[in-house]
């Protein structure tokens, strides 16, 4: 039968050198590939909450609107936090893929201080809002909003563990093709969380200072 | 394993400087102040706003896609990319699409 | 009795005869498999060989296994419905009862029965047909798995504890919502469905990336087989429709739990909305239970044709074209809404396009059996029974896609005959025929000709008694989801014949389980590898297939590989060098960590905080220690691999 010593020598612990260290084995590119999917997959989930968002937007039951609520030092506060934890990431995986593992550790630290600063005024955002009487049973527009960037949130908060939990293993256990597969696939998710509150401080925070 | 074959992995297509990154962080400050600006002081009809703030909205992420996350780079055919244009093109669909279903109160009102 | 007391027992345990009677039967066959377990001593062998594995075929097996259980489990509520249905004004069951038991049905065998029999062919086939050692991510696969078998679990048990859903399988707001519905039937809906299409989720990307990634050496796109492309394209429906499903669902529970109004009539809520998500959803989720079936009539018609399939690019442009119209079709399931004549003349249209790709498909079977030799073996008989009934079923949606005349048929029992034409004619008949084409390569043993073709017969010809009159009934005006009716309407005499085809059904899966427990016992074993003369790789390897698939890995040359090689290919064959084999370990953290989603789960149903959270801290744990592991794989040494091929007649 025709077979192919080479495709069973892939599967084997072989790394490839040509290629960046997350993708030489073949088991990092296809994780990288399968994270890309997920993304995908992700992508449409925050697109049903967007909708939900936009439908109930006016339906305030003739309670707070955004006017009343959103105020513009707090969301921009954390739209920069965010943006800026989304360019330290960046260096991270730069670092990483010249071999600096002091660097790499050093940028994720950052980005997950970053990140922490986030949710620090998002909570105390949420916070201010329900001492208000702004909540979810309020009305629909709140229930949608609390929702949406709350899923956000929950997604930040899951990359602060997870940023967390690599960050010991490059520490204890190097720059190799495993831990830099994590750090590239962990900074995708990261960017990816960026790309969502784009669309989260135009079509909710601006959005709701226009109409 | 083979951590002592760091250098030569490192290596690969990569500058001395990180100019993508950061000017992509330029890029995306600027495009987050001109919504601002759009938003406080454009004095322009709440519509045109609107599709002004969507239009960098729409270019920011693709900073962040091109720039900071890859989406080009492979090993191999570009699936990634296809799929994550197939995901945008939903997600469009699932927007819009309700959107435009849901307003049928008014024909019932 | 202190009213306190009343209210526990009313909520938790059954107070009805039937109920009763269920929940003992429940009881009774789980005990009866602990006592069998433990008296064969097969407790540790369980362990080590299935609740652990990762291995791709294991699981496709447990998935298949699974899937028929329920197949039962939904088919026992369809007797009971039918019963109540046979004779006018009969009220053995209550409103409430038959609503739970159509709901239950309808959510069991489309979500619990159909899913996992088509994942589990999946499973099954795709690894081999591609020439793979297994799937792109092993130990994902199993928690996939599990956490189907857990949601199915928790689904089953809301009989037991709490009482039923009984909101329909579409689970309609606002009458699913917490003001309607109080409570804790429809909350299990919601959280079994969510964990399940978590599961459902991984599956998609998993098979994605297998077969985009880990494809044979030689095998381009266009040598895939039919079934690979078929489980390409469902994976991507898969991966953009359940997302879509999991926030409609979150946000329902978050309305019932938290007090949220999102599809409440009150403050400001759309409950128009869940519809429209749940159709967004809804209808790629038809098609991502019957394209994979398309694909394994297309392997089975090819291979009992001895020929080619016909118009194989044909079938791929059909493939893309239906993966993209189904995301765009969803309103045609609530034309009734009256989104207005531009909604729903585009949703119309989009609809009977979608009949020209899957006409094109029907046309590529029917050339490709003309001028074969036809030989009707099990797998043929259930594709060839597929081709007329499907047939029925979509001319009949065409005839609902015209918006204007679906007011009158809309949660009619014509609807209800079309989409059990299509489900029971597509999915269940193509579930069948994928299991009676890949048990050989399962088990090592084929089904039985003789008995198998008594339950075919017997289903074939009471599915048309008892779904056929429905279109007519239907018509009549008898609508969908009625518990009981009047006498002189004249509907009696088709309801009646109608019991009698769903009572013939029951004998045909009896039958069929007669089959399988003959063919295990005195089955004809296949000592081959390829007991049909198969035309695709998985039939090279032997049956069932070694743990690690393929000695070496094989190079593809042609569309049928196999098929090639045995009777095309004249080169002389050299002798392989077997290297040891990279293999992922077995693991208990997927069941694991499936377990604490489960526990979760049951938390969430009755609003209990503290075994939610602990369920949670569970999941949290496993992936934890899963990102710190560091063995997670093995090599099988050369002398096991060739000590198998041995064994199998191969070296
Ligand atoms: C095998 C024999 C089957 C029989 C006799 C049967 C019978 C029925 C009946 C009597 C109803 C209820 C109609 C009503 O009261 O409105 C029903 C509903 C339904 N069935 Fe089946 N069925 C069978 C198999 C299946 C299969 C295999 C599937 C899916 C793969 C399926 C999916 C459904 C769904 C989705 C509903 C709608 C439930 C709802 O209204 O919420 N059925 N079936
Ligand atoms: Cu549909």
């Amino acid at each position: 039968m025709a077979y192919s010593m080479e495709a069973d020598m892939e599967h084997d612990h072989h790394i490839d050198t040509s290629k960046p260290m997350e993708y030489s084995t073949e088991d990092g590119s296809l994780k990288i590939f399968g994270f890309w999917v997920f993304l995908g997959s992700d992508l449409v989930l925050f697109s049903c909450l967007f909708t939900m968002y936009i439908l109930l937007f006016r339906n305030t039951a003739g309670s707070f609107t955004s006017q009343q609520l959103f105020d513009y030092p707090t969301f921009l506060s954390e739209t920069f936090l965010l943006l800026t934890s989304s360019f330290t990431c960046g260096l991270a995986t730069y670092s990483m893929r010249r071999g600096m593992k002091n660097a790499t550790i050093a940028w994720l630290i950052v980005t997950v201080l970053l990140g922490l600063g986030f949710i620090g005024f998002e909570v105390s955002e949420f916070t201010k809002y329900v001492s208000m009487g702004a909540t979810m049973h309020t009305s629909a527009f709140l229930s949608a909003f609390f929702t949406l960037v709350g899923t956000h949130g929950c997604h930040v908060s899951l990359g602060i563990l997870w940023l967390t939990s690599i960050i010991i293993q490059v520490a204890m256990r190097g720059l190799n093709p495993v831990t830099t597969r994590k750090i590239f696939i962990a900074g995708l998710y990261w960017h990816f969380l960026d790309v969502a509150w784009i669309f989260i401080f135009t079509v909710v925070y601006f959005m709701g200072k226009v109409l | 394993m083979a951590s002592n074959d760091t250098t030569k992995h490192g290596q690969h297509h990569q500058e001395a400087f990180p100019w993508k990154h950061i000017i992509g962080f330029l890029l995306s400050l600027v495009l987050t102040f001109g919504s601002l600006w759009f938003v406080l002081g454009s004095h322009l009809p709440s519509q045109a706003v609107i599709s002004a703030i969507v239009i960098l909205a729409v270019f920011q992420a693709m900073i962040q896609l091109f720039l900071f996350m890859h989406l080009t780079e492979t090993f191999g055919p570009n699936y990634q990319q296809f799929l994550i244009f197939f995901a945008f093109f939903i997600a469009f669909t699932v927007v819009a699409g309700s959107i435009w279903i849901m307003a049928f109160k008014s024909y019932v009102a | 009795m202190n009213p306190a007391v009343r209210h526990f027992i009313l909520t938790f345990f059954p107070h009805n005869v039937l109920e009763l009677g269920a929940d003992g039967a429940i009881i009774m066959a789980s005990l009866a498999i602990v006592f069998v377990l433990t008296y064969f001593k097969k407790w540790k062998w369980l362990w080590r060989e299935y609740l652990t594995t990762v291995d791709h075929k294991k699981i496709g097996i447990m998935y298949i296994i699974a899937a028929i259980t329920m197949l039962f489990r939904g088919g026992s509520d369809a007797i009971l419905m039918r019963s109540q249905l046979a004779f006018p004004n009969e009220h053995f069951l209550s409103a409430n009862h038959y609503d739970e038991i159509f709901t239950t049905h309808g959510t069991v065998m489309i979500l619990f029965m159909a899913m996992p029999f088509v994942i589990g062919l999946f499973n099954v086939a795709v690894p081999l047909q591609i020439g793979a050692r297994d799937v792109a991510f092993p130990y994902l696969n199993a928690i996939s798995f599990w956490l189907f078998f857990v949601a199915a679990l928790l689904f089953n048990l809301s009989f037991v504890v709490g009482g039923s859903p009984n909101a329909g399988w579409t689970s309609y707001t606002p009458l699913a919502g917490a003001h309607f519905d109080p409570g804790p039937g429809e909350n299990y809906y919601l959280i079994a469905l969510q964990i399940t299409g978590i599961g459902t989720i991984a599956t998609g990307v998993n098979f994605l990336v297998t077969i985009l990634k880990m494809r044979a050496p030689g095998m381009t796109l266009m040598r895939m087989p039919m079934f690979t492309w078929s489980v390409l394209i469902t994976s991507i429906l898969i991966i953009f429709a359940f997302p879509v499903l999991a926030v409609d669902l979150a946000l329902l529970l978050i309305d019932r739990l938290f007090g949220a109004h999102f599809f409440t009539i009150s403050a400001g809520g759309m409950p128009m909305q869940w519809v429209n998500l749940f159709w967004i959803w809804g209808h790629p989720e038809v098609y991502i239970v019957i394209l994979p079936l398309f694909g394994v009539f297309s392997e089975v018609v090819a291979t009992f044709s001895r020929k080619r399939l016909f118009g194989y690019g044909a079938m791929v442009v059909s493939l893309l074209a239906i993966s993209i119209l189904s995301f765009v079709v969803w309103v045609h399931h609530f034309f009734t809404m009256g989104a207005g004549v531009g909604v729903n003349d585009f949703f119309g249209v989009s609809t009977m396009l979608i009949a020209v790709p899957t006409g094109v498909k029907m046309f590529n079977w029917l050339f490709t059996m003309w001028r074969g030799r036809v030989e009707f073996a099990m797998p043929m008989l259930w594709a060839l029974a597929f081709i007329p009934t499907f047939l029925i079923g979509g001319l009949s949606g065409v005839m609902l896609a015209v918006a204007p005349a679906d007011y009158q048929y809309h949660n009619s029992y014509f609807l209800v005959a079309h989409f059990h034409y299509v489900l029971v004619g597509g999915t269940v008949f193509g579930c069948f025929a994928g299991m009676y084409y890949w048990w050989p390569k399962m088990f090592g043993v084929k089904l039985d000709e003789r008995t198998g073709r008594w339950a075919f017969w017997t289903w074939i010809v009471s599915f048309n008694v008892c779904f056929l009159p429905m279109f007519v009934v239907g018509l009549m005006g008898m609508t969908r989801r009625m518990y009981t009716y009047p006498a002189g309407l004249g509907w009696m005499p088709y309801n009646f014949v109608e019991t009698i085809g769903a009572y013939g059904m029951a004998i045909g899966f009896v039958l069929m389980v007669y089959n399988i427990v003959y063919s295990i016992r005195k089955g004809e074993r296949d000592l081959t590898g390829d007991p049909w003369d198969g035309r695709t790789l998985e039939w090279s390897t032997t049956s069932p297939a070694p743990e690690y698939n393929f000695a070496v890995t094989p190079v593809v040359h042609d569309r049928d590989e196999w098929w090639y090689q045995k009777y095309v290919d004249k080169s002389k064959k050299e002798k392989p060098v077997i290297r040891p084999i990279h293999m992922p370990n077995n693991s208990g953290r997927p069941i694991t960590l499936a377990a604490g989603f489960g526990l979760a789960g049951f938390g969430f149903v009755f609003a209990w905080y503290v075994p939610a959270i602990l369920g949670l801290l569970i999941v949290l744990i496993c992936l934890g220690a899963r990102s710190f592991e560091l063995n997670t794989d093995h090599y099988i040494p050369v002398d096991v691999i060739e000590r198998t091929e041995a064994a199998a007649g191969r070296l």
